[in-house]
């Protein structure tokens, strides 16, 4: 039977909410604002199990239609960065623009969704 | 912090020779005040008498960049005092005496340096309607003085950061196609070179201790260097320092054009056509720095869970970036 009952975001959660709820209020000072750094580490790694996989499917999408077709998102991303740094590719590439923009708000849907760029650049218009 | 022990002891040596046989060390206190900070507080008790004081000194932390030795921006920092910036006034410099390293001893400005502070609390609503003049002119004080008549001061313009820069990242071998991007469009930007003057190269929120009535000082002088003075307007309105208020783009309090116009007002002169470069350069500063954070604690050299989820923070400077390049 796969291990998957409670799954890893439902533990993370069951972990999150027991240190938010059962001690956060126990502590004061910089132990209280390290477990609240801590807290934001486990929502990251909540968002990223939920979203993570559908983002680095769509980024290794667009990266073969940037740099055609090569290994794993990571193996395409060397080969970007290689092509940017020869100015093959360059800032004033629209197709480029859109695809670092698109994964840069992938990124920050799981880092940090509440940031002010973030929120402007997602927002309706 | 182990540093304590000896450190008392010495210290409270170092004030005997500097205020007289009877001097005191009283409520000697760490600051946490950023990772490179080794800034302590202290009162010296003389009789009737009392100075708060702080004790700034090097205990050879590893850095991000190459930042000055502490005496030399006790002395830098000593200048722009006795110019009548607002800046603490240095009371001393350490030397082998003091068996304390290279520091000094400063008086104590008491005040808020917490952003997040600065901009909720009510107390601060005068303060925050002033900060962005009085930053103005204490941007154009702080250019303006001769450099001639500065201790020697290391020469950085624009090509130079951007060399530092690109070196550093070279050496992460990250592969991170914005930072790539923002190299690139920073090559392509590089504004023309200035007469060099005095920068202070980390003034933004953090670094400046604000009272209800407004700026009281500005602090940590260690990245000073010569250089162009669009660096700081530009690293103050870089927008990670803007508390999530991105139409204020100088600190999250107001804007270029009004830095500008005090800063004019009062004396100085800035093309601000050459601010987005540093803004550019000063966004892929920090997201290296957030790196660095992280790389620090994956490495076993300083492991602490802020250092670690700081490094998640580089995607807000991606984010940024692009932004910026596309002219937002």
């Amino acid at each position: 039977m796969p291990i998957e009952y409670p799954s890893a975001l439902e533990l993370l959660e069951a972990a999150e909410e027991f240190l938010r709820k059962d001690v956060l209020d126990k502590l004061e000072g910089a132990q209280r604002y390290h477990l609240q750094v801590a807290l934001n580490a486990l929502a990251i790694v909540a968002r990223e199990l939920a979203l993570g996989a559908q983002l680095e499917a769509e980024e290794s999408a667009r990266l073969a239609e940037l740099v055609g077709p090569t290994g794993p998102a990571c193996e395409a991303n060397q080969v970007l960065c290689a092509k940017i740094r020869a100015r093959e590719l360059t800032w004033r590439d629209a197709k480029l623009m859109r695809h670092l923009f698109a994964t840069a708000l992938g990124k920050m849907s799981i880092d940090n969704p509440r940031y002010a760029t973030y929120l402007r650049a997602t927002s309706p218009k | 912090m182990t540093l304590a022990g000896p450190l008392a002891g010495r210290l409270a040596a170092s004030v005997r020779r500097h205020f007289g046989p009877d001097a005191r060390v009283v409520d000697l206190e760490a600051l946490s005040g950023g990772a490179s900070a080794d800034t302590w507080r202290f009162d010296v008790v003389t009789g009737e008498i009392r100075r708060p004081l702080i004790l700034q000194y090097s205990t050879g932390t590893e850095q991000f960049e190459s930042s000055l030795e502490r005496s030399l921006q006790g002395k830098v920092q000593a200048a722009a005092h006795e110019a009548g910036l607002p800046v603490a006034e240095v009371l001393f410099l350490l030397d082998e005496a003091d068996a304390l390293g290279d520091g000094y001893v400063m008086s104590r400005i008491e005040g808020e340096t917490l952003g997040t502070r600065i901009h909720k609390l009510a107390e601060y609503a005068a303060a925050r309607a002033m900060l962005t003049r009085q930053c103005g002119e204490t941007l154009a004080r702080l250019h303006g003085l001769d450099p001639k008549k500065l201790p020697t001061l290391p020469v950085r313009g624009a090509a130079d950061s951007l060399a530092t820069l690109r070196a550093i990242f070279r050496r992460s071998a990250a592969d991170l196609a914005v930072f790539e991007l923002a190299l690139q469009w920073l090559e392509d930007h590089v504004p023309a070179p200035v007469a060099p003057r005095l920068v202070h190269g980390d003034f933004r929120l953090g670094n400046l201790i604000v009272g209800p009535e407004g700026l009281r000082a500005v602090v940590d002088w260690e990245m000073a260097h010569l250089g162009d003075p669009a660096e700081d307007f530009g690293w103050i309105s870089v927008p990670s320092w803007r508390f999530g208020r991105l139409e204020q783009e100088v600190g999250g309090f107001g804007t270029l054009d009004e830095l500008a116009c005090a800063y004019r007002a009062a004396g100085g002169d800035i093309d601000l056509g050459r601010v987005r470069f540093w803004q550019v350069l000063g966004a892929l500063k920090w997201g290296l720095v957030c790196r660095f954070f992280a790389v620090k604690h994956l490495a076993g050299d300083v492991r602490h869970i802020e250092r670690a989820v700081i490094g998640r923070r580089t995607s807000e400077t991606e984010l940024d970036l692009l932004t910026l390049i596309e002219g937002g």
